[in-house]
């Protein structure tokens, strides 16, 4: 049932916005040219180059917008612009959102390049750098707010290592835990897997230019722990062992846990040998303490 | 725009009627104002797992158009999985089944037509065809035999995902009515064997703790469950223990790495069938290392030994049940030490060999369960219940458990994990399997059959007292022509059961055989079938679901079904109109009530002065909101409710205790409540002084499931696989589920959200077995056993990580059936197949 005058409500309101579109379509019209250059420098965020794009001038440079890379894409992921698209003219590209990059082992767009505007060199697609993900909208995502989604970590072929899973407690329910999806910019290739998938009506997870998402550490900082991997061991020469006073019973354990107390439960227990274990106590009645 | 109408009118009927009265109803003005516009919200269990999660469900217009969990649910505390945050979607697959669809050549019905829609009064017709000819055989055939001799060729393949009600009508129609025991739910290949487990230690069946374990245990081990990804909310709830617990741990076994294993601090991956093993292993480690609870086993515990070798469940002709030299669940009392030397053999290195467990895992894991104070969960799903020793290995886990008396105490027990939303409510509760009556009755037993006569109104000697023929046994008695007339209700059994290209499909397809699949949308299964009846779902009907926590938690209808659909309750009442009680019942039995001579079914069975006790109303929340009931629109009674009480009647009056519900109009009122309710309490812990009532003061525990209150302690040792990989078929096959889909993905792949996430089963492999076989990632593999082969692409990252020779492939995928490949060998005593377990190959597609 249509309620009688809500319908022409409507029309003005199409009708406005028609007429307003026509007047931006015409505006641009008029800008011409001009702006369709400055256009092929900065591409528009949701635009993917393929792989072995090392930056976005030497790409354009190079580039004879032959289309080779888009023919031998076997799943339709590249695309070449078109006129009237932000991208520049005839260049290859894609949207994560519509088709992501299957990261093919041989890699067949790189090699069709006649001109190594997609660098020949990219031989491993792992270590290609086509954007990176950024999980953009953390109030929109449902993994912030406790639910358990993950499927951006589910569907990334570099699971575990460009995107994994932090858990947290969950304050407001108090009892479940939050999986928080993390990306990392040392394995993300940008194939925008986690973009296509993500549930949301609007991914909360997209595909960005490096040069747009990426942050910088202060070149006055290192990461400690980080540091410390990479190494292998602590840059500074271990600790003597540390001794304590301590009561009879007690341990303390410099690396991990700190002050161990006998009854503090699994960690002394568990260190104990089977036989030592007082069992004499009746089992229930331990239990009983235990009790709400 | 029907059904706002329909609520329009009845708004104002009931407006009308408090006016007339002189009552004014809170809110009914408003709900008149706003019915057109508002969102209406009100609450309804998720109908995916057994975790019971609680959901608002937002109806605007006759349609669900939002869902939000549910803020006040104690399980999930307004949390949801990604696929209760879709649940409103579900409903709405572009290809919901909207009318009865019957095979028919030249306008009749012929098994190889094709598929018309028939008007429901058609399809009901043509069905009463079929079942009153095999009931007319099975009348033949039963002349002159007493109840416990009987036998039917009418089958129903019920489910774990019907509704109490549902589940209920359904046992009373085929029990009672048709007098046949062969309904069975899907549950069989989900719980089976935990209930035997369950039966066998305590007498009685599931879980004595309550998700409450999941914040007061010091540990957890997962044995054969994947709960990051089966279990998503109650994950959370461990992981977040784990987080915020000083000193807690988690242990996971598996036979291959899961996401579970993420939060591991003991991850093992065992052999296949070896946990049997490991458990042993832990029971003869704490035994000698004295760490098990004298006083305890002295008091609650009896020792038992059972029948071995006992074949794997497959035909009688197969040659493993040849070579078989023991059957059954027999056991015989033993002592303490008896049992002890039983468990002798399975030292640390016995263990660790069989298992491929290196010891220090082996040792820490056994060592946690020896602990004379850390509380302890154990948990587990289909690892252990799809197993061909699932009712032992159930056993073995709850003998652990028990020795060191770590026993329905907050944070210390086993738990057995449902898979369905009403596996426990609907399937276990209600006793929809085929050697079960409701509330834990056996049809074997003569007394509880005069039970169940008793409520039911109907002369002795009704209800049959050989056990039915169990899910796995209808397909091959299909197949056979042994079983003609058969129901499948919400579920979908071609695609679920193992080697569905030799033991399933023949069957449907079988000549002598008529089927009919009631379902909302067209499964595999419905495609098998001669009859489709469409189906309502979830909140297009009034229903009721049990979790794995015995939480019963009710729901009112929010919405009309699609079309012609109905539930499957009102098809289950419906069809009893098609019979007189001279068709279904000798005339002999008639003789004994001849006050039901002339009746119909339905009369006997749903107008039976307790079905029908309860007149038509209007069904109000206490916000002033109406709902509609399409059933008892139809039938003029409410028939939920009459269906409900008269269960409650078995709960009452029956010598069994401890599965008292509360009445149902409380239901509607509460976020679930966990039974026994006594006295309009809940039972956290069962078993347990203090949080059980039937425990009396000084007692401490008592089991009174059994009848000197003891649980039992029963001996399994390890016996292999039914088949195992050798030189052609030389890996593991292992099945399950993904996060993303529920079951067979009937609901969850049309919602495209879901199937962008997750679109088609995948060969979960190691690297190394898919480069000796000229697979990478990507490519398609053939997958092949000795009973057919499917393709599928190979995933070697993904979030399963098996080790070398054995791969994992989810069930979830009806273009990828991978139940042409598993084995139908189930365990002999629960009767539940072992998809866990079977040998392939694998070759380069």
């Amino acid at each position: 049932m249509s309620i009688p005058g809500k319908k022409t409500l409507q029309s003005r309101r199409r009708f406005l916005e028609n007429i307003s579109r026509a007047a931006g379509g015409a505006a641009l019209f008029g800008i011409g040219l001009g702006l369709y250059s400055q256009q092929s420098k900065s591409l528009p965020s949701e635009a993917i180059r393929p792989p072995g794009v090392v930056n976005e001038t030497d790409f354009l440079s190079a580039c004879v917008r032959c289309g080779l890379c888009v023919r031998d894409c076997p799943y339709d992921t590249l695309k070449l612009s078109k006129l009237g698209e932000q991208v520049a003219l005839g260049t290859p590209y894609f949207d994560a959102r519509d088709i992501p990059c299957e990261m093919c082992e041989d890699i067949p767009c790189v090699k069709a390049c006649p001109t190594g505007a997609l660098d020949p060199e990219l031989t491993n697609i792992d270590d290609a750098r086509m954007g990176l993900a950024v999980l953009i909208d953390q109030e929109a995502c449902i993994a912030f707010q406790g639910l358990r989604c993950e499927v951006c970590y589910n569907v990334c072929p570099v699971r575990d290592k460009a995107i994994s899973i932090n858990r947290l407690h969950n304050n407001r329910t108090g009892k479940h835990a939050l999986f928080i999806p993390v990306v990392h910019s040392s394995d993300c290739t940008g194939c925008g897997k986690c973009e296509h998938a993500c549930i949301l009506e609007e991914a909360a997870i997209k595909v960005l230019p490096v040069k747009l998402a990426k942050g910088e550490l202060g070149h006055h900082y290192r990461l400690g722990w980080e540091e410390k991997q990479k190494a292998g061991k602590s840059l500074v020469t271990p600790d003597i062992e540390h001794k304590y006073n301590l009561p009879e019973g007690v341990q303390y354990d410099y690396e991990g846990k700190g002050l161990i107390q006998p009854d503090s439960g699994s960690s002394t227990g568990s260190q104990r040998q089977p036989g030592d274990s007082p069992f004499n106590e009746s089992a229930l009645d331990r239990l009983n303490k235990g009790r709400l | 725009m029907k059904m706002t109408r329909r609520e329009f009118v009845k708004n104002n009927a009931i407006a009308a009627t408090a006016t007339a009265a002189g009552v004014t109803i809170p809110g009914i003005k408003d709900v008149l104002a706003a019915s057109e516009d508002k969102i209406r919200w009100d609450k309804a269990p998720c109908r995916f797992c057994g975790t019971g999660c609680s959901v608002l469900v937002g109806t605007q217009n006759g349609k669900i158009v939002a869902t939000q969990g549910d803020p006040d649910a104690p399980v999930n505390k307004g949390l949801n999985c990604i696929k209760g945050y879709f649940l409103s979607k579900i409903m709405y697959g572009k290809d919901r089944l909207t009318k009865p669809l019957l095979r028919k050549t030249d306008g009749v019905y012929d098994k190889e037509g094709q598929f018309e829609e028939v008007s429901w009064d058609e399809a009901f017709k043509i069905m009463a065809v079929k079942w009153k000819e095999a009931l007319k055989n099975d009348m033949a055939a039963n002349k002159g035999k007493s109840a416990d001799k009987i036998t039917s060729t009418v089958g129903m393949f019920g489910s774990g995902q019907w509704t109490i009600f549902e589940g209920y009508a359904g046992a009373k129609l085929m029990k009672a009515g048709f007098r046949s025991n062969h309904i069975d739910p899907n549950a069989r290949h989900c719980m089976a064997s935990a209930v035997g487990g369950f039966i066998r230690a305590f007498g009685a069946d599931e879980p004595m703790g309550c998700y409450d374990d999941l914040e007061h245990a010091d540990a957890f081990v997962l044995w054969g469950s994947n709960m990051a990804e089966m279990h998503p909310i109650l994950w959370t709830r461990i992981t977040d223990t784990r987080l915020t617990k000083k000193d807690s741990e988690v242990h996971v076994l598996s036979t291959f790495k899961h996401r579970s294993f993420d939060l591991a601090d003991n991850g093992m991956v065992f052999t296949p069938q070896t946990d049997m093993v490991i458990l042993n292993y832990i029971a003869n480690y704490i035994i000698q290392n004295k760490a098990y609870n004298k006083d305890f086993i002295g008091k609650h515990v009896n020792f038992k030994k059972t029948t071995t070798d006992i074949g794997y469940g497959l035909r009688p002709e197969h040659e493993l049940e040849k070579k078989k030299t023991g059957s059954g669940g027999k056991l015989s009392g033993i002592s303490f030490e008896e049992y002890a030397k039983s468990v002798e053999e399975y030292t640390l290195e016995h263990a660790s060999k069989l298992s491929g467990v290196p010891e220090k895992n082996l040792l820490r894991l056994a060592k946690l369960y020896a602990h004379p104070t850390k509380k302890i969960t154990s948990l587990w799903t289909m690892g252990f219940n799809q197993h061909t020793r699932g009712v032992w290995v159930n056993g073995l886990m709850y003998n652990v458990h028990l020795l060191t008396g770590k026993i329905s105490q907050p944070g210390n027990g086993p738990f057995s994990l449902t898979g369905q939303p009403s596996a426990c409510g609907t399937a276990r509760e209600v006793g929809t399997f085929s050697h079960r009556l409701p509330a834990d009755y056996v049809v074997k037993k003569k007394s509880h059959r005069d039970l169940a006569e008793k409520i039911w109104d109907l002369p002795e000697g009704t209800i049959p007292g050989k056990p039915g023929y169990h899910a796995v046994l209808q397909n091959r008695m299909l197949k056979d022509s042994k079983l003609n007339a058969y129901w499948v209700m919400c579920n979908n059994n071609v695609q679920a059961a193992a080697n569905l290209n030799e033991e399933t499909l023949p069957g449907y397809r079988n000549p002598d055989n008529f089927i009919v699949t009631s379902d909302p949308y067209p499964t595999v299964t419905a495609m098998a079938s001669d009859l489709i009846l469409p189906t309502a779902m979830w909140t297009e009907k009034e229903g009721a679901y049990g979790n794995a926590e015995r939480r019963t938690q009710f729901w009112r209808q929010q919405v009309a079904a699609p079309g012609e659909a109905k539930s499957d309750l009102w098809q289950l009442m419906e069809f009893a109109k098609y019979f007189k009680m001279e068709e279904v019942w000798p005339a002999d039995l008639l003789a004994k009530s001849p006050q039901y001579k002339g009746k119909t079914l339905f009369n006997v069975l749903f107008e039976n002065d307790q079905v029908n006790k309860f007149k038509k109303q209007v069904v109000m929340d206490d916000r002033g909101n109406s709902y509609q009931n399409d059933e008892m629109d139809d039938f003029g009674f409410y028939p939920q409710k009459g269906l409900f009480e008269e269960y409650r009647r078995f709960q009452l009056e029956g010598p069994k205790k401890g599965h008292e519900q509360a009445d149902f109009d409380t239901y509607h009122k509460v976020r679930g409540l966990r039974w026994p309710v006594i006295d309009g309490k809940e039972t956290l812990w069962r078993y347990s002084e203090g949080y059980d009532t039937y425990v009396k003061k000084g007692e401490g525990f008592k089991f009174y499931g059994n009848k000197d209150g003891r649980a039992n302690i029963i001996t399994a040792p390890y016996e292999p696989a039914a088949e195992s990989p050798d030189a052609e078929y030389d890996l593991w096959l292992s099945t399950g589920r993904v996060l993303e889909h529920w079951h067979s993905g009937s609901m969850t792949r049309r919602v495209p959200e879901l199937y962008r996430a997750f679109p088609d089963a995948v060969v979960f492999m190691h690297p190394d077995d898919a480069k000796a076989r000229g697979l990478r990632r990507g490519l398609t593999a053939k997958i092949i056993s000795r009973r057919g082969e499917i393709e599928c692409q190979v995933e070697t990252r993904g979030r399963n990580r098996p080790p070398k020779g054995l791969v994992f492939v989810p069930w979830f995928d009806a273009g990828r059936l991978i139940n042409k490949v598993t084995l139908d060998a189930t365990c002999p005593l629960s009767k539940e197949t072992d998809y866990k377990k079977c040998a392939i190959k694998i070759e380069k597609a």
